[in-house]
């Protein structure tokens, strides 16, 4: 499987503003000081091997979107933020307006960063697509036909010219979707949210954004260990501190890098992304969270090795 | 884990002693609170001693938390002491040491809490 991150970002969708483009060149050209930097070749080395992340590149500011690709013709997405927008853009470029295309969307729930995206994909609007929405709410068609009505949206869900479908998931019931087995679970987080484990060919990529792990619950962590056990790829809500999301954020229905680092350890999962970002931090905040969670990994490390990664927009993870 | 405690003068130190995690959070709060009870303004001040205590988990961190919470309401004071590197580190990542005071050692809790406590730790 093959996993793009479309859309990283926690529950709005930031930009960068020119101050902070100003600072990356600022930095670069400080870290430049002194090298010979005469040819494209040299200056893209340079930038790709030796700035730091958070100056050469940016996590990017759209709201969750992740592709899980096992090759298929038929597409598989969560959630549909607007990181949905630049997908659309890329299946456009590179199969065209008159190809029909087939998307299956996991909504992991219906909180407006997860669904804003919708209006903006266009291949809902193109004739002979069809897309089929999947979720356990019981809002699920409600709140996209709502988010398209006067006064929020010009053009009404019923004009939409794709062939859009919604299904009903029943938690902890396995489904084959376009070749994967997919598997919702309930979370706790404001109205609910859904995380998904999906299986193919062996391998098992679990998607859990906006969930709050209240881990002196021994009965429901365990639940969730069992959920990604072993797991190849975890993609996990890491929003807040842990110090933040138990005292003046509880209840918020978010989780954090401690805590993702200490389920995976006990699950034996192989690699975990953190995800669904805060939108006040900047890029050189998140680098520092991933090399904080490097670290928390590195020593309390017992016989099972953890990967950690964080999620960028662009970024694209193979299991 | 272990939870034992020592009364110098007018401070409480609770020692911890060992690994608290999932598993054992409630076991930790139902030994650790008990003690703190007297934790309030005109009470015990308190000290955790974490010299001993090898790893603590979001759970346990989560109880010190509810325990430093307590205290405050009441207008008690509850610090953390001597904490190995270790747990330093977990402090630091996870922000604790935004939510209960740290101290590098016992006695340099105590010189901070209560000078009387000191000369007793001092006094053997």
């Amino acid at each position: 499987m093959r996993i793009c991150f479309w859309g990283t970002r926690g529950s709005l969708p930031v930009s960068l503003a020119a101050k902070d483009i100003k600072h990356k060149i600022s930095e670069a050209v400080l870290a430049a000081g002194g090298r010979e930097l005469r040819t494209r070749e040299a200056v893209e080395a340079f930038v790709e091997n030796d700035l730091p992340f958070a100056v050469s590149h940016t996590y990017g500011g759209n709201t969750s979107c992740v592709q899980i690709d096992t090759g298929s013709d038929e597409y598989v997405l969560c959630d549909l933020g607007t990181g949905v927008r630049p997908f659309g853009h890329h299946v456009l470029a590179s199969r065209g307006a008159r190809t029909p295309c087939t998307f299956h969307v996991f909504m992991s729930h219906l909180h407006w960063d997860h669904i804003m995206g919708f209006p903006y994909f266009l291949h809902a609007y193109i004739p002979g697509n069809r897309i089929v929405i999947y979720g356990c709410h019981a809002e699920l068609e409600e709140a996209f036909r709502k988010q398209h009505a006067a006064p929020c949206f010009p053009v009404e869900f019923s004009r939409l010219g794709a062939n859009i479908e919604f299904v009903g998931l029943e938690p902890g019931k396995r489904t084959r979707v376009a070749g994967l087995e997919v598997t919702p679970k309930l979370q706790l987080h404001g109205g609910d949210s859904y995380s998904y484990r999906f299986e193919h060919q062996g391998k098992v990529v679990v998607y859990s954004t906006d969930s709050e792990h209240k881990t002196d619950d021994a009965r429901s962590t365990l639940d969730f260990v069992e959920f990604i056990r072993q797991a190849d790829l975890v993609i996990f809500d890491a929003m807040y501190s842990l110090a933040d999301s138990v005292s003046v954020k509880e209840d918020w229905g978010h989780s954090s890098n401690v805590v993702g680092v200490e389920l995976c350890q006990i699950a034996r999962a192989k690699h975990l992304c953190i995800f669904h970002h805060e939108p006040v931090h900047n890029d050189a905040q998140i680098s520092s969270v991933l090399q904080e969670t490097l670290r928390l990994e590195e020593i309390t490390r017992g016989d099972h090795e953890l990967r950690i990664s964080s999620a960028y927009d662009g970024l694209e993870i193979v299991v | 884990m272990q939870v034992t405690t020592k009364h110098y003068a007018d401070v409480l130190v609770v020692a911890v002693e060992g690994r608290v995690d999932y598993v054992n959070a409630d076991e930790f709060r139902a030994a650790l609170m008990p003690y703190l009870k007297n934790c309030r303004a005109g009470g015990d001040k308190a000290v955790l001693d974490l010299s001993r205590l090898e790893y603590i988990s979001s759970a346990g961190l989560r109880v010190l938390m509810i325990a430093a919470k307590e205290a405050h309401a009441a207008r008690g004071k509850l610090v953390a002491a001597a904490l190995q590197p270790v747990v330093r580190e977990i402090f630091e990542i996870s922000r604790f040491t935004l939510v209960v005071e740290t101290h590098e050692s016992l006695p340099g809790a105590l010189r901070v809490m209560s000078p009387a406590a000191l000369a007793a730790l001092q006094s053997g």
